[in-house]
């Protein structure tokens, strides 16, 4: 089911509400939430807990469905897809990244990246020379064989960043992607995700509640309370930076204070 | 997912929590081993007694009688010609019979009662021929002392048991063998020893040979067409069977066996017997008919109750045996099923809780794009796995098992003075087929498991920490 939608778009919900029942409250996680999104921009999602910020991002990740309106990518509507539909969707359009990084600990960092590759059934001698590159591209070619518990916060989300680029995605959607990192190593990881952004030309969707680091990477913060979007805020200066030197990723740039 | 990758991930997370996962598979295992030990004893049991029964001659063999012959009363109401016009069984007709398909071999029955000297003492006994084909196929001459003829018509004789006792003075109820009496001692001071066999041998008169009757003609020249002549033939003992080869016979078994051909040549006056002149065609009061499947025996007996004469045979009782041991399988595949039927909810429980465990890892895969048939695919996977190193490892559980019984079993029928038997059969078809049950029950037992993992929602798995 095609829905006609502008080229430049990425995203588009309409109307988009996600209820559900907690015992006798009915909590509104997403309340009647419409917005577009360019294709190629960095789009953070800011918010208090609870403001559902998350539930947002999962609804667009087609993790969650809908209890009304849509989520429109590429032309489809999520809310419409079939189970299996909606697993090719995450498989091939989204990469996503999580707070507690989620690589899965039994496996070596070069088997975390592979793994969705599996899932795409890509020819079993072509994995181990893309995961290596996208690894090498992250600046972990050394931690190959390593298990993600032997690796710093740091390091697992940048891993986590390479197993979300390995099936080329449309759509990078990260949930809180520096929350459980120190500010210097946040900022290595908005560093990276900037650099996707610029020369990718991938959009990226962020949750986070760091208005600094939102302030500085994103292009465009969307400001959720209660469900609902209060706040909808450009910066342009932001936006065209691209003198910024996006490739040292090995020598980030020095540290701020982020709060 | 690909095959391999499936394969792949599924001994990665069998061997994640290799411990519990052992357990559940030597719970499998267990299962295949009873269910294995159970039918191979069935089919043990099975093969030992129809290997028996078949060689005994019991159910591969029909007896041919002429209906001229009064003394058949049992075949009164059979179809065919009535006796006066049914056709002589003469060696014509015995070529006849051997060329109906499935026939193996039609051989004349040759039995006479007679003396026996063994060291200048007379004992009188029944002698019969045996076919030279009963080296093979006759299980009574498989676990005998000594050897089985040399020859087609060798001058060799073959004792039964009891009648190596009688001869040895042993004393024992006539007819019935003393149990307690070792076979290779008995055997020992017999075997290579001479006895003569004093018979009446029948021989076409000069005076009758130029008269055209028909062989087994009741004519009143028939009785004078021969003349009997009292003669002795020295045999040497080449062999003492415990069993008896001439089971089917009842009280008119032998206990003195000789090659037929050589019993053929003698031309011994038998009583029942009315022409075994040296004519060409002599006829025959019985004929052995040995089948090749007894399968093929009521077929094989139409076909030789069409040609006019009397056939029976016992192959009623296989059917009913068949069915006995169809029975048996059953109910021992239902008793050693139910350790197998334990041992799937040992998986159920397995792969349930690999469930829980795993509930985060299965919402990764599935954020990252894993679909509900990839998630279904693993955990069917490992179920499929554990039944079928638990298969594998049961059927090995088995069989061991199952030598080990025979071992003991073998220790115990020597002792009571029986030839070992094999009554544990681990078949090819078993092994295999226990092993792909082990695999169904396991899948079946993973439908649930599967079942669950596919469906767990990703955003409630990944929220779970």
């Amino acid at each position: 089911m095609e829905i006609p939608m502008p080229n430049s778009l990425a995203v588009r919900t309409q109307s988009l509400c996600r209820h559900y029942q907690m015992g006798e409250a009915l909590v509104r996680a997403v309340d009647g939430i419409s917005i577009d999104v360019g294709t190629g921009e960095f789009v953070a999602l800011l918010g208090a807990s609870g403001s559902g910020k998350s539930s947002l991002l999962n609804l667009i990740a087609g993790l969650d469905r809908p209890t009304s309106g849509a989520v429109i990518v590429q032309g489809n509507n999520l809310a419409a897809l079939s189970r299996e539909q909606l697993a090719k969707y995450r498989l091939h359009t989204v990469g996503m990244v999580f707070q507690s990084f989620n690589l899965i600990p039994s496996m070596t960092l070069l088997e975390n990246v592979e793994l969705p590759m599996r899932f795409a059934e890509v020819d079993r001698r072509e994995r181990s020379a893309l995961a290596r590159q996208s690894l090498e591209r992250v600046g972990l070619s050394g931690r190959l064989a390593h298990r993600p518990t032997e690796l710093s916060g740091g390091e697992q989300q940048r891993a986590s960043l390479a197993r979300a680029l390995i099936n080329h995605p449309k759509l990078l959607l990260a949930d809180e992607p520096t929350g459980n990192l120190d500010s210097r190593t946040g900022t290595e990881i908005m560093e990276l995700l900037h650099s996707f952004n610029q020369s990718l030309g991938m959009t990226v969707l962020m949750v986070t509640h760091e208005q600094a680091l939102a302030e500085k990477y994103a292009g465009r913060m969307l400001h959720l309370a209660d469900g609902k979007l209060v706040d909808d805020v450009t910066s342009n200066d932001v936006r065209n930076d691209d003198v910024r030197n996006i490739s040292s990723v090995e020598t980030p740039a020095p540290r701020r204070e982020t709060r | 997912m690909k095959f391999y990758d499936v394969a792949d991930l599924a001994v990665r997370n069998l061997r994640e929590s290799v411990f519990r996962n052992s357990l559940t598979t030597i719970g499998i295992a267990v299962g295949v081993a009873s269910l294995v030990a159970m039918l191979s004893l069935g089919i043990g049991l099975q093969q030992l007694a129809s290997r028996r029964l078949q060689k005994s001659g019991l159910f591969d063999t029909i007896v041919v009688t002429s209906r001229r012959d009064l003394r058949n009363f049992r075949e009164q109401r059979e179809d065919g010609p009535p006796p006066a016009e049914s056709p002589a069984l003469d060696e014509p007709a015995r070529r006849k019979i051997a060329q109906i398909p499935g026939v193996v071999e039609a051989y004349p029955d040759i039995r006479f009662v007679t003396e026996v000297r063994f060291e200048d003492k007379p004992h009188l006994t029944m002698v019969a021929g045996v076919p030279f084909s009963a080296k093979s196929n006759n299980d009574a001459f498989d676990g005998m002392q000594g050897s089985f003829f040399s020859s087609e018509a060798a001058p060799e004789v073959i004792l039964q048991k009891s009648f190596a006792e009688e001869l040895l003075g042993i004393k024992s109820k006539p007819g019935a063998s003393n149990p307690d009496t070792n076979i290779a001692e008995l055997a020992k001071p017999l075997l290579g020893k001479e006895l003569t066999m004093r018979y009446a041998e029948r021989t076409a008169s000069p005076s009758a040979s130029p008269t055209p009757t028909r062989p087994g003609d009741r004519g009143p020249g028939d009785a004078a067409a021969y003349s009997v002549v009292s003669r002795q033939q020295a045999l040497k003992i080449v062999g003492v069977t415990d069993l008896d080869p001439d089971s089917m016979r009842g009280t008119a078994r032998a206990r003195v066996f000789l090659p037929l051909k050589l019993a053929q040549d003698l031309h011994v006056m038998q009583s029942n017997l009315r022409d075994t002149s040296a004519s060409d065609s002599p006829s025959y009061t019985s004929l052995s008919v040995r089948v090749g499947n007894p399968n093929q025996v009521p077929a094989v007996e139409d076909a030789i109750k069409k040609m006019g004469f009397s056939a029976f045979s016992i192959v009623d009782a296989t059917r009913s045996m068949r069915q006995f041991f169809a029975v048996l399988d059953g109910f021992l595949a239902i008793f050693g099923s139910l350790a197998l039927a334990v041992a799937s909810i040992g998986i159920v429980n397995t792969l349930v809780m690999a469930i829980l465990e795993r509930r985060r890892e299965i919402g990764i895969m599935k954020a990252l794009g894993a679909s509900d048939a990839d998630m279904r695919g693993l955990f069917f996977a490992e179920a499929g796995a554990m039944g079928l190193v638990g298969g594998a490892v049961g059927v090995t559980l088995g069989w061991a098992l199952g030598r080990l019984i025979n071992f003991a079993m073998n220790i115990y029928l020597e002792r009571q003075h029986f030839p070992p038997a094999e009554i544990w059969s681990v078949p090819l078809w078993l092994v295999l087929s226990a092993i792909a049950f082990s695999i169904v029950v396991s899948l079946l037992s993973g439908l649930y498991p599967a079942a669950r993992a596919a469906r767990l929602d990703p955003v409630q798995a990944l929220r779970y920490e």
